[in-house]
C-alpha cells in the first residue's frame, strides 16, 4: 500500500509545480511525470491493459505538447496573480477536498460485510486497490470473471468485456473519437485555408 | 520542419520498422496478451510520429497523404459498426459474438479464437492510429501556417509598401 502513496504524493507535488511554474517546458515535463506516475499505478493495481494505453498516450500527447511548446517564442509566462481569485479559488478547491473526503470513504471488506448484515442495501466503496468486485457474490463482474473465457473464448478477460460485453461502450468511445478527429479536421482546415487566401491576396 | 541530422534519421530508420510490428503485434494478440485495439492504434500511430519528427512533415506527407489517412480512419469505424451489424444478422442481437458461438469457437489460447474480438481489435486499432495521424498531421499544418503568418503579414504589408512608392 505504501508505494501507492508515494506515488500520489509524487503525482500532486508534480500537478503543483505544473501549475505554479514559469517556464511552459517544465510544465509540459510535469504533465508528463503526471501520466507516468499514473501509467506506475495502474501497473502496481494489476492492471496491465489499462497501464500500457496510459504510457502510449502519454507519450503521444508530450510529443504534441512539446513541440507546440517549442514552436512558439513564448516559453515564460509571467505576471502577478489576482488576490481575490485566488482566494475563491483555494476557497473552493478545500469545499470540494473535504466533500470528496465525506463522499468517497472507503471500507475494507469485512467493515462493509458488517454493515450489510445490519443494513442489507448499505453500499460503501472499497479500499483504494482492493478487487473487492470480483468476491461479491452479487457483482456483475463475478459473471465476467467466472464466465468470460467460457462466453467468448477470449483468454484476455479485459478484451473480452470490452468487445462483446460491453462493447456499446467502446462503440460509443470510438464515435466520441471520431466526431472530435472530424471537428479537429475541420476547424484546422478553415483556420489554415483562410490564411492562405491571406495569403494569396 | 526540414528533419533533423543523419543520426536521428538513421535510428529512426531502423526503429520505426520495430515500432510498427509492435503495434501490429499489441493489436492482433490483443484478445490474448494485455494491449487492444486502442492501445496498438496508438503505437502505429506513434510510429507514423517518429517518422514525421525524424524525416519532416513533408516526407510523411508522401509516404500516407492526408486523404488515404482519413479514408483508413472511416474504414475502421465502418468496420467496426459492420461486425456489430453482422452480429445483429446472424447471431439475432447488436453485438452478439456470432463467430465464436455459431461458425468458429477455437481453441482458448490461440491466435484464431474468441470470435469477433480480434476482428473488432483490428479495426479499432486501424481507426484510432488513423485518426491519430490524422490529427498530428493536421496540428503540424496548422503549426506551420501559424509560424508562415508573421512574415506573410509582414511581406504583405511591404508589398503595400512598395505599390505605394
Amino acid at each position: 500500500m505504501a508505494i501507492f502513496y508515494i506515488l500520489l504524493i509524487f503525482m500532486i507535488i508534480a500537478a503543483i509545480i505544473a501549475v505554479e511554474t514559469q517556464d511552459l517546458l517544465s510544465s509540459v515535463i510535469c504533465i508528463g511525470a503526471i501520466g507516468f506516475g499514473a501509467s506506475l499505478m495502474f501497473l502496481f493495481l494489476r492492471a496491465p491493459d489499462i497501464a500500457i494505453t496510459q504510457i502510449v498516450v502519454e507519450v503521444l500527447g508530450l510529443i504534441i505538447l512539446i513541440r507546440a511548446t517549442i514552436s512558439r517564442d513564448l516559453t515564460f509566462i509571467g505576471g502577478d496573480r489576482e488576490f481575490f481569485g485566488t482566494v475563491v479559488s483555494v476557497v473552493i478547491i478545500g469545499v470540494i477536498f473535504l466533500a470528496g473526503l465525506k463522499v468517497l470513504q472507503t471500507k475494507s471488506y469485512e467493515e462493509i460485510q458488517e454493515t450489510r448484515q445490519m443494513h442489507p442495501h448499505a453500499v460503501a466503496l472499497p479500499d483504494f486497490g482492493t478487487p473487492i468486485y470480483s468476491i461479491t457474490p452479487e457483482a456483475a463482474s463475478q459473471e465476467y470473471v467466472k464466465k468470460g473465457l467460457e462466453k467468448t473464448g477470449a483468454a484476455n478477460l479485459v478484451a473480452s468485456v470490452i468487445l462483446d460485453f460491453r462493447a456499446y461502450d467502446t462503440l460509443g468511445e470510438a464515435t466520441v473519437l471520431f466526431t472530435s478527429i472530424i471537428g479537429a479536421t475541420v476547424i484546422l482546415r478553415i483556420r489554415s485555408r483562410k490564411r492562405l487566401e491571406e495569403l494569396d491576396v | 520542419m526540414k528533419g533533423m541530422t543523419v543520426i536521428v534519421k538513421t535510428i529512426a530508420s531502423w526503429v520505426k520498422v520495430l515500432i510498427f510490428i509492435f503495434g501490429i503485434y499489441i493489436i492482433l494478440f490483443g484478445h490474448l496478451t494485455p494491449g487492444g485495439g486502442f492501445a496498438g492504434g496508438v503505437i502505429l500511430a506513434s510510429s507514423y510520429v517518429l517518422l514525421m519528427l525524424a524525416f519532416g512533415r513533408r516526407f510523411v506527407g508522401e509516404n500516407l497523404p492526408f486523404a488515404a489517412a482519413s479514408k483508413l480512419d472511416c474504414l475502421g469505424a465502418f468496420l467496426f459498426a459492420m461486425i456489430a451489424t453482422l452480429g445483429l444478422a446472424f447471431g439475432g442481437s447488436f453485438f452478439v459474438n456470432f463467430l465464436y458461438q455459431k461458425y468458429l469457437p477455437g481453441e482458448p489460447l490461440e491466435l484464431i479464437s474468441a470470435g469477433t474480438i480480434p476482428l473488432s481489435n483490428i479495426a479499432i486499432g486501424l481507426k484510432v492510429g488513423a485518426s491519430l495521424f490524422v490529427v498530428i498531421f493536421a496540428l503540424s499544418v496548422f503549426c506551420k501556417d501559424f509560424k508562415c503568418r508573421e512574415p506573410g503579414t509582414e511581406s504583405e504589408s511591404g508589398t503595400s509598401a512598395g505599390q505605394k512608392e
